[in-house]
C-alpha cells in the first residue's frame, strides 16, 4: 500500500470518533430534557432565535467577544485559535474544490491538500490560496505561541490563577500545541521540496533544505500530523476540549429556551457542565481565594458535577455572591446549577414545620416585613418605624413579636421543600390582611418574596424602593449633610435582584455619594453569606476586612448599605462607620 | 443489695452508654462546635425558638449524650436563618452543625 493511502487514517478514524461521541452526547442529553423543554425547542427552531444563535456562535465561539472584555491578550489568543482554525478549514476546502474542480473530492485531500498537490498546480485562486492559508496558518502559530507563553506566566493575561489539569486533559493539551507547529513544519518541508507554496513558505522551505534531508523526513512529519490530529480528536471528548462543541450546542439550547429548573434536574445540567472551558476566570472573581479557600470555585464544582467527585465541603463552600457568573464567558447558570446540586444532596431531610399555626392576621393597607437578619439590627428597624410614621403609613408589622423565617436561608441550603413550608404560612398571613404593599428591608427576604412567593395582588417593595417613592412624592422631605459615603451592594439585591440605582438615588439625597471602582454588577460580597454553609466565621471576618480595606481608599465617612446582614457582617470589622440606608434617612429627615 | 432508693429507667443517664456516632460526625465536619461554651446566646434569639418550645442548647445537649430520637423531633424545628450563628459570641457555625445532624440522623446506619 502506497504511503499517501493510509497516513491519512490516524486521522480519519480520530474525526469519525469525536463526530460519534459528539452527536450521541447531544441526543442523549436532548432526549433528557423535559417534555416542556423539548416542545420549547420544537416552537423556536424555526424562528429568529436560530439565527440569533449562529450568530452568537460566531461572536462567542469563534471571535470570543467576552473574553476579549476580560483581557485582549486572552481574547486574541483564543481568537487566534478558534476563528484561524475554522478559517483555516473553510479556506482550505474552498482551495481544495478550486483545484480539483469540484466540491465533492475525497475529504482528507483538504486537510494534507500541501502533501497531495505537489506540483505548482495551476488552478484559479492558486497564488491567493496559498497566501491566505498560510498567513492563517502563522495567525493560529501566534495564537499557540501565546498560549504556551501563558503556561508560564498567566499574569500577563490578567489571571492570577488558573485551573489545575487532569491527566487526560494534558494529553490533549500537548496534541493540541503540537498541531499547528506539526503542520508548519509539514508544509514548509513539502514547500522546500516542491516548492509549491507561496514565495514566503518556499523560502522557509529551501532554508530549511539547507541543512535537513527534507526527503526522508517528509513522510514521518505528515504522518506525525496525522496522528496528533487523531489524537487531539479521540481526547476531547473526554477533557475540557468538550467544551469547544458543547458550548455550541448550549447557545443554540439556551436561546430556544431551555432553562435549568432548580427543581428538576434534566440533562441541561450536563449541557452546562460540558461547556465549561475550564478558562478560570472565575477563579480570578472568586472572593474565597482572600481566605484560603481555593477547591470550591465554579470551575471545580462543575468538574466535579462532570466526575460524579462532588462533595459536601464544595458545593456548600460557596458565598453564591454570584460574582462568577457575571464574568463567565461562556454564561452557564452556576449559581442556580449549584442550588440543584444542594437540593439533591439534601432532599433526603426536609423538615416539615408542623407546628407553624397560622395566627389572625391584621387588616392594613401596608405590611412591613423586618425578617431575622434585621431583628439582629434594630438601628434599622427603629429608623424604618420612623419612616413609617412619617409617610403616614397605615401598616402592620408581621413579625414584630414573632413569625417564620421567610424561607430564603432554606432555599439556599438547598431545603426547597421545607422552605415551601414557611412560604405557604407566611403566604397565607399576607394575603388574609388584605394588603397591597409588603415592604422588606432584608434583601434576601425581598429576593423570595419577589420570586417564590404567589401573591400577584401585593407589590413587593424593598426599602430602598419605597424610601424612594416617599421622597418622589413629597411624603418624607431631606435635607443634604456633608458626609460622603461609598455605597455596598448586596449581592441578593444587586446581582440577585437587579436593583442597583433605587438605593444611590436615596444616597444622593441625602449626602455625597463617591463612585468605585468595583460596584454595581462587580461589587463585592460582604462575606456573611447565608449561602456559605462551610466557611468559618474567622474566614468570613477576613473577606469582610478586605472589602472595607477597599472602601477605606475612598476615604468616606460611611459605608452604606441596604442588607442589614452586610451590615453585621461590616461593622465586626470596626473600622469604617456602616449605616443602613434607612438610618442616613432618618437621620437627615425634617420632622414636620 | 438495697439501700431503699430506686431509680426510674428513663432518667438515667450512662456517660459510658452514650451514642457519640452522630457527635463524632458533626465534630469531624464542623470543627468549630468544639468551642461552644454553651452561653445560650444562640437560644436566646432563635426565630423558631420564639414560635415553639426549639431550644438550641438543649440541642447541644441531646447531640452530645446522643439522644438519638429526641434529637430527630427537634433537629427539625430549625428554620436555618441564621440568627444564632450570628449572635455566636464563639463563632459556631451553627448553621453547618444542624444541617449535619439532618444528614447524619438519615445516614445513621452508615456512621
Amino acid at each position: 500500500m502506497k504511503f499517501e493511502d493510509y497516513f491519512y487514517i490516524p486521522f480519519l478514524l480520530g474525526a469519525v470518533y469525536l463526530f460519534g461521541v459528539v452527536i450521541f452526547r447531544f441526543v442523549k442529553w436532548f432526549i433528557g430534557l423535559s417534555k416542556i423543554d423539548k416542545i420549547r425547542v420544537r416552537k423556536n427552531f424555526f424562528t429568529k432565535k436560530t439565527l440569533d444563535s449562529i450568530w452568537e456562535s460566531v461572536r462567542e465561539g469563534l471571535l470570543h467577544f467576552k473574553m476579549f472584555k476580560v483581557n485582549r491578550l486572552l481574547g486574541y489568543m483564543h481568537m487566534s485559535l478558534a476563528f484561524g482554525w475554522f478559517l483555516l478549514i473553510i479556506v482550505g476546502h474552498f482551495e481544495a474544490s478550486s483545484y480539483f474542480g469540484t466540491m465533492f473530492y475525497p475529504f482528507q485531500k483538504s486537510i494534507f491538500f500541501r502533501y497531495y498537490v505537489t506540483e505548482n498546480a495551476d488552478f484559479p485562486g492558486h497564488t491567493f490560496y496559498a497566501w491566505a492559508m498560510e498567513l492563517l496558518l502563522m495567525f493560529v502559530l501566534s495564537g499557540v505561541f501565546l498560549a504556551y507563553f501563558k503556561r508560564f506566566s498567566s499574569k500577563s493575561f490578567g489571571m492570577k490563577k488558573t485551573t489545575r489539569m487532569r491527566y487526560g486533559d494534558h494529553i490533549a493539551l500537548t496534541a493540541l500545541w503540537l498541531i499547528f507547529p506539526l503542520r508548519f513544519l509539514c508544509e514548509t518541508f513539502s514547500a522546500g521540496v516542491y516548492a509549491n507554496g507561496s514565495p514566503f513558505f518556499n523560502a522557509v522551505g529551501e532554508w530549511f533544505h539547507g541543512f535537513l534531508p527534507l526527503e526522508i523526513m517528509l513522510k514521518p512529519f505528515w504522518l506525525a500530523y496525522s496522528i496528533d490530529l487523531g489524537i487531539f480528536f479521540v481526547a476531547m471528548p473526554y477533557t475540557r476540549y468538550m467544551h469547544i462543541p458543547a458550548e455550541i450546542n448550549l447557545i443554540f439550547l439556551r436561546n430556544w429556551g431551555v432553562q435549568l429548573k432548580e427543581r428538576r434536574v434534566n440533562t441541561f445540567t450536563l449541557a452546562e457542565v460540558y461547556s465549561c472551558s475550564r478558562c478560570g476566570v472565575c477563579i480570578d472573581a472568586c472572593q474565597l481565594n482572600l481566605a484560603g479557600i481555593k477547591n470550591s470555585q465554579s470551575v471545580y464544582v462543575l468538574k466535579n458535577i462532570r466526575n460524579k467527585t462532588l462533595s459536601d465541603e464544595v458545593l456548600f463552600n460557596c458565598l453564591l455572591c454570584g460574582k462568577c457568573q457575571e464574568v463567565c464567558p461562556v454564561g452557564i447558570d452556576v449559581n442556580r446549577l449549584r442550588i440543584t446540586q444542594r437540593i439533591e444532596t439534601t432532599k433526603q431531610y426536609n423538615s416539615s414545620y408542623d407546628y407553624l399555626k397560622t395566627s389572625v392576621a391584621k387588616k392594613a393597607d401596608t405590611i412591613y416585613f423586618a425578617g431575622c437578619m434585621t431583628h439582629l439590627t434594630p438601628a434599622i428597624k427603629k429608623a424604618m418605624l420612623k419612616i413609617f410614621n412619617a409617610a403616614g403609613e397605615n401598616l402592620w408589622f408581621m413579625d414584630e413579636n414573632k413569625a417564620p423565617c421567610c424561607g430564603r436561608p432554606l432555599m439556599l441550603a438547598g431545603q426547597f421543600d421545607a422552605a415551601e413550608k414557611l412560604i405557604a404560612n407566611n403566604q397565607k398571613q399576607i394575603l388574609d390582611s388584605g394588603a397591597k404593599t409588603l415592604i422588606v428591608s432584608c434583601p434576601i427576604c425581598y429576593k423570595v418574596f419577589r420570586e417564590d412567593y404567589m401573591m400577584p395582588d401585593v407589590e413587593v417593595r424593598h426599602h430602598s424602593e419605597y424610601i424612594l417613592d416617599l421622597i418622589k412624592s413629597g411624603k418624607i422631605k431631606l435635607k443634604h449633610s456633608d458626609k460622603k459615603a461609598v455605597y455596598h451592594d448586596p449581592c441578593e439585591l444587586g446581582r440577585g435582584s437587579g436593583i442597583y440605582e433605587e438605593p444611590r438615588e436615596v444616597i444622593k439625597d441625602v449626602m455625597t455619594l463617591l463612585p468605585m471602582a468595583q460596584e454595581r454588577e462587580k461589587a463585592q460580597c460582604c462575606g456573611g453569606s447565608l449561602a456559605n454553609m462551610k466557611i468559618s466565621m474567622q474566614e468570613r471576618d477576613v473577606l469582610a476586612s478586605k472589602v472595607m480595606e477597599e472602601f477605606s481608599q475612598y476615604d468616606p465617612d460611611y459605608v452604606v448599605t441596604a442588607c442589614p446582614l452586610c451590615k453585621k457582617t461590616f461593622a465586626k470589622t470596626n473600622t469604617l462607620q456602616v449605616k443602613d440606608l434607612a438610618e442616613i434617612v432618618v437621620e437627615n429627615m425634617e420632622i414636620k | 443489695m438495697d439501700f431503699g432508693f430506686s431509680t426510674i429507667d428513663t432518667r438515667v443517664i450512662e456517660i459510658d452508654k452514650f451514642d457519640t456516632k452522630i457527635l463524632k460526625y458533626v465534630l469531624q465536619h464542623e470543627k468549630s462546635m468544639l468551642v461552644c461554651m454553651s452561653c445560650g446566646g444562640c437560644t436566646a434569639t432563635c426565630s423558631a425558638g420564639n414560635l415553639t418550645d426549639f431550644n438550641v442548647r438543649r440541642m447541644q445537649i441531646m447531640l452530645r449524650r446522643g439522644e438519638v430520637e429526641k434529637l430527630q423531633t427537634e433537629i427539625n424545628k430549625c428554620m436555618l436563618c441564621g440568627k444564632c450563628m450570628l449572635v455566636c459570641p464563639r463563632g459556631v457555625n451553627l448553621r453547618n452543625v444542624a444541617m449535619l445532624i439532618k444528614k447524619a440522623l438519615v445516614n445513621y446506619k452508615d456512621l
